[in-house]
């Protein structure tokens, strides 16, 4: 075995320790052995929690990530209390405040920052320390001293109205101070995130809560020997406080690297491969950086960090590369809902959608660039930040309807989560409450996949995930988290689709368990299976290695499994259109195996229920009729209505085109079920507009081609894509439209989220106008496809393998 | 090895009998049983239906050493026999199997284990 690198790791923060456990989950414990180094003496806990710890709304031990036994699980080697004082960078070895060395080949610096204390007079008392009762706010020990001062204590001073100092404020209230007083030295509070009008509405209901707001204060001294007394302002006046929180900014944590001759501005800086601009060998990602001159002070950048970083380090993604990313903040301490995302600054030329209720403290704004959420303020009522967040982070098209931003629509109900009674049953399919939900989130769960996964809310039919949201929204107080995985492609593989395409590619893997080995660790997740086997079929085409059990079993023995483990059969019927012959062989069928139940569909084809799985070669072999492909994530069907064939208002052929549509695409695999319709004028009889792909006659031989459209647990009515003249322009369009879908989507991802998070804009440019010149590329793969279609129920007479079709019960 | 089991043991058929990475369902002496082979060779035995509303297990997604129900997902731990999730349903009943020398499937109905 050749040795391992060795990876030195400084500060043990929410970067470094983020960095670490993406590390190993990405097999990075066989390349590195692991060395961190942390001045705090613990092991890793949640910063943003402090604020709840003083606050006593969480325990201190309620707010550890990483505990130490982790750090002895994952064989990291961990100094806690130890601080970093030099780095030899010629010699490769950092040293130790307790004079300790340690050699590195690979060095990442995480050391975050330190709370800014300006050069106040009167800090320090006789003995060079900080008066007694003075605290900055920045770790669980600052936490810890605050709490135990605040009990005899009767008025307290923040200096610092932004959103750490407002955290403070209310912790220090909570602990039952009585009175808390904000300095704060510009025209409104937390002027980082908000406008002079959030500013006034949030000073307006901190005031009705007890807190006493001072703006355009500028502090010159703090007042008292050996322990605080008051502050005295550079206006002359003064205030009498007995416990003084400096809450002013942060300031990376740089001197370690400048001493190493690193270069820095504010922060260190950065490539966007997260090296250092001077040694190939040092690394640096948190709140130490500074990346395209910015500096962050929130955790969402430090996920992409620390994310980017060990795909690179591992060599999963080595040209991963970070680019910057988008801020929003929460204020979450309780009392006041504030959500903030992005720059709220209005530019030229940027829409701006806002409402102000000044009796309820409730301001929102929006700002709308290019037509899409460039920033937004909500203060006093968050109920859409879930939604307006989501808009935000993809960059996705704000709706038509404005107040649509700012309002929940009536029908989906989020208004009232509040006051819905406990029991009110949210999710239908799984039967869960609104208060097991609340109960789930007592427990800890903090992000929308822990809690589905906890409570199986939102697993079904799924149409209820917008009031789970909700309602975690409303049980965290906004205080809610991302789960990585929800970018994965599939949860067991750590990528997102465009990634995991890309290694799939440059590996050359072939079949499921080819991708667990190489880019799981070997872990061969039950739930991952299916999306993988659909993905690589998508990739490989015939060159896919097929592993019967990475399938559902309704695609191992091609039919639906039933409640009772029978089966159903439904054969295709293109374009729903059929003949007394296949009538006369399906009834022929159902008599001879005794089918239980013979049903139309919704789909316009005929279902045989109650199969059992022995007779499925059977029923097919004596139906002589190809696979209506039921059970697959696929194309379905293509419904049409009569049309120019007999219907007096028939514009176009519309059941040739159906039939034409289905022999064309039957089978296609893609991330989600495809369902299509076809109908002879705008009367629209077979629902066009609620398909994934739908197509109308219209007056003058044309076609209208809409695209994203649904009638199921989700109802949305299509967008057009464009206008087409003749058939073959449909099939040719549409084919376009389905190959860009199979590429980009995500797993079980429906036309009816793809083509709103992608945007009906972008879509049209791509497949009508090839604006990115990629139309004959994505016409030539959906012709291999459709080349390589082999009907499945051919397997009657060359079963995969001997136990396919055997009877579900063996002895 | 093979001895213990003997003596208590039912043959099941040959190993053959079950598609790598996949399961089947077996009936002896009138027990329903998921017997399943994974990819790198482990097997395991298993009461045959979902206690959530009687999926046949045999028919899931096999991996990492768990087993999701193939009607509604729940998802059980092979060796303990454990739901997995905070909300967990019941435990599933876990018997112990093993591999002749001839290479036949020996299942210990008696050795059955509740996590309860
Ligand atoms: C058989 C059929 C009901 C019927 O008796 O008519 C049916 C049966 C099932 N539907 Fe459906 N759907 C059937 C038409 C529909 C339609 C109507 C249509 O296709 O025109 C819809 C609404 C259209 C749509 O999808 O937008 C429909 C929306 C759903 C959904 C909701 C999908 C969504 O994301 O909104 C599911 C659940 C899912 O996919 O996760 C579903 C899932 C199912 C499953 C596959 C449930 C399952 O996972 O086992 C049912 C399989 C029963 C079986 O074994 O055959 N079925 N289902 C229909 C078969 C049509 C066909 O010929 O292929
Ligand atoms: C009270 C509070 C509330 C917050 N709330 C939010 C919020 O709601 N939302 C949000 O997004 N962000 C919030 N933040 C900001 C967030 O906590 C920081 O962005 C994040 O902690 C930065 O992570 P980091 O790893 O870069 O720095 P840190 O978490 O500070 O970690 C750096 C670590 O390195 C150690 N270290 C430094 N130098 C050395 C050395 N030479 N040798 C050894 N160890 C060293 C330090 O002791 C520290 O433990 C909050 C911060 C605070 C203090
Ligand atoms: S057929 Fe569709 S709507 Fe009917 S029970 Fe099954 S999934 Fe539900
Ligand atoms: S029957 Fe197994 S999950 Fe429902």
């Amino acid at each position: 075995m050749t040795r391992k690198n060795r990876l030195v790791v400084v500060g043990n923060g929410m970067a470094g320790a983020r960095f670490v456990a993406d590390l190993i989950d990405r097999g990075g414990a066989d390349k590195y052995d692991i060395v961190m180094y942390g001045d705090e003496p613990y092991g890793n806990y949640n910063r943003i929690l402090l604020s709840n710890v003083l606050a006593k709304t969480q325990d201190p031990k309620d707010i550890f990530i990483n505990p130490l036994q982790w750090y002895a699980e994952q064989e990291v080697t961990l100094h806690a209390g130890t601080r970093v004082v030099a780095i030899d960078r010629r010699a490769r070895r950092v040293l130790a405040d307790n004079g300790s060395e340690q050699r590195y080949d690979t060095l990442v610096l995480a050391t975050g920052s330190t709370p800014f204390v300006p050069p106040f007079a009167g800090l320090a008392g006789e003995d060079g320390q900080y008066k007694k009762g003075l605290f900055v706010f920045r770790t669980l020990d600052d936490c810890e001293g605050i709490t135990e001062f605040a009990k005899t204590s009767r008025k307290a001073a923040v200096i610092g109205g932004g959103l750490l100092g407002l955290e403070a404020a209310r912790g220090i209230q909570e602990l039952g101070v009585e009175e808390v007083h904000v300095i704060h030295l510009t025209s409104h509070l937390m002027e980082m995130q908000l406008d002079a009008t959030g500013g006034g509405l949030l000073k307006d209901s901190l005031e009705g809560m007890g807190f006493r707001i001072h703006l355009e204060k500028s502090t010159r001294e703090i007042m008292g020997n050996g322990r605080v007394t008051g502050l005295r302002f550079s206006d002359g006046t003064m205030l009498d406080s007995d416990l003084v929180v400096i809450a002013v900014g942060i300031r990376p944590n740089i001197d370690l690297a400048q001493r190493a001759g690193l270069s820095t501005v504010r922060g260190i800086l950065v490539g966007d491969d997260l090296q250092t601009v001077d040694d190939p060998r040092i690394y640096a990602l948190g709140e130490c950086v500074e990346h395209r001159g910015n500096t962050y002070g929130l955790v969402a950048p430090l996920w992409d960090q620390a994310r980017v970083l060990a795909e690179r380090l591992t060599g999963l993604r080595p040209d991963a590369v970070y680019t910057g990313s988008r801020v929003a903040t929460k204020l979450k301490v309780m009392g006041v809902d504030l959500s903030v995302m992005g720059n709220p600054v209005k530019q030229e030329g940027d829409e701006e959608i806002s409402y102000v209720e000044q009796s309820r403290g409730v301001y929102k704004k929006v700002l709308i660039r290019d037509g899409r959420v460039a920033g937004a303020i909500l203060l006093g009522e968050t109920s859409r930040s879930a939604h307006l967040l989501q808009l935000f982070d993809r960059g996705q098209d704000a709706p038509e309807s404005r107040s649509d931003l700012l309002f929940p629509a009536a029908s989906d109900g989020s208004q009232s989560l509040e006051s819905l009674p406990d029991d009110h049953q949210i999710c239908n399919c799984n039967g869960v409450s609104k208060g097991q939900l609340v109960g789930a989130v007592e427990k800890g769960c903090r992000s929308l996949k822990s809690l589905c996964d906890a409570t199986r809310a939102g697993t079904g039919c799924g149409s209820c995930r917008s009031q789970v949201e909700g309602i975690l929204e409303l049980a965290t107080d906004g205080d809610t988290e991302e789960d990585p995985s929800i970018h994965y492609y599939v949860p067991g593989v750590p990528l997102s689709k465009p990634d995991l395409v890309a290694a799939i590619r440059k590996r050359g893997l072939r079949s499921v368990s080819a991708v667990f080995a190489e880019l799981a660790g070997g872990r061969d997740d039950p739930k991952s299976k299916m999306g993988l086997a659909s993905l690589l079929k998508t990739i490989w085409g015939s060159e896919y290695v097929d592993q019967r059990d990475a399938r559902f079993i309704n695609d191992r023995v091609h039919a639906n499994v039933q409640h009772d483990g029978t089966y159903s059969v439904v054969p295709g019927i293109s374009g729903g259109v059929t003949s007394p012959d296949q009538l006369r062989k399906i009834a022929d069928v159902a008599d001879k195996y005794a089918v239980p139940m013979v049903k139309i569909t919704g789909g316009q084809r005929i279902d045989l229920l109650g199969v059992r799985r022995e007779q499925l070669p059977g029923v097919w072999r004596d139906l002589g009729m190809r696979s209506g492909h039921a059970y697959a994530k696929s194309v379905r069907t293509v419904k049409t209505c009569v049309g120019s064939e007999f219907c007096r208002f028939g514009l176009g052929y519309s059941t040739q085109l159906g039939v034409e549509m289905e022999e064309r695409f039957k089978g296609l695999e893609s991330p989600g079920k495809l369902k299509m319709g076809v109908a002879g004028c705008p009367r629209n009889c077979s629902e066009a507009l609620v398909k994934d792909v739908g197509v109308v006659a219209v007056e003058g031989g044309r076609w209208e081609v809409y695209v994203g459209g649904a009638g199921g647990s989700h109802v949305r009515k299509a967008d057009l894509l464009t206008v087409a003249d003749s058939h073959e322009g449909v099939l040719r369009l549409s084919g376009r439209f389905i190959q860009y879908y199979r590429e980009n989507a995500n797993y079980l991802e429906r036309t009816y989220s793809f083509v709103p998070r992608i945007g009906i804009e972008r879509i049209r440019k791509i497949v009508v106008e090839d604006a990115d010149g990629i139309g004959e590329e994505l016409d030539a793969a959906l012709q291999a496809s459709v080349d390589d279609y082999s009907d499945p129920w051919l397997e009657a007479t060359a079963p995969a393998h001997p136990a396919q079709f055997a009877s579900t019960f063996s002895s | 090895m093979t001895s213990e089991l003997n003596a208590s043991g039912r043959r099941l058929g040959p190993l053959s009998k079950i598609p790598v990475g996949e399961g089947r369902t077996f009936i002896v002496d009138g027990v329903e049983l998921a017997v399943f082979r994974t990819r790198n060779g482990d097997l395991f035995a298993v009461q045959s239906r979902c206690p959530h509303r009687g999926g046949l297990l045999a028919d899931g997604l096999l991996g990492d050493g768990k087993i999701v129900c193939p009607l509604h997902g729940y998802t059980f731990e092979l060796t303990s026999g454990q739901s997995l999730g905070q909300q967990p349903c019941e435990s599933i009943t876990t018997y112990s199997l093993e591999v002749t020398e001839e290479g036949d499937l020996l299942i210990d109905l008696q050795r059955a284990s509740c996590a309860g």
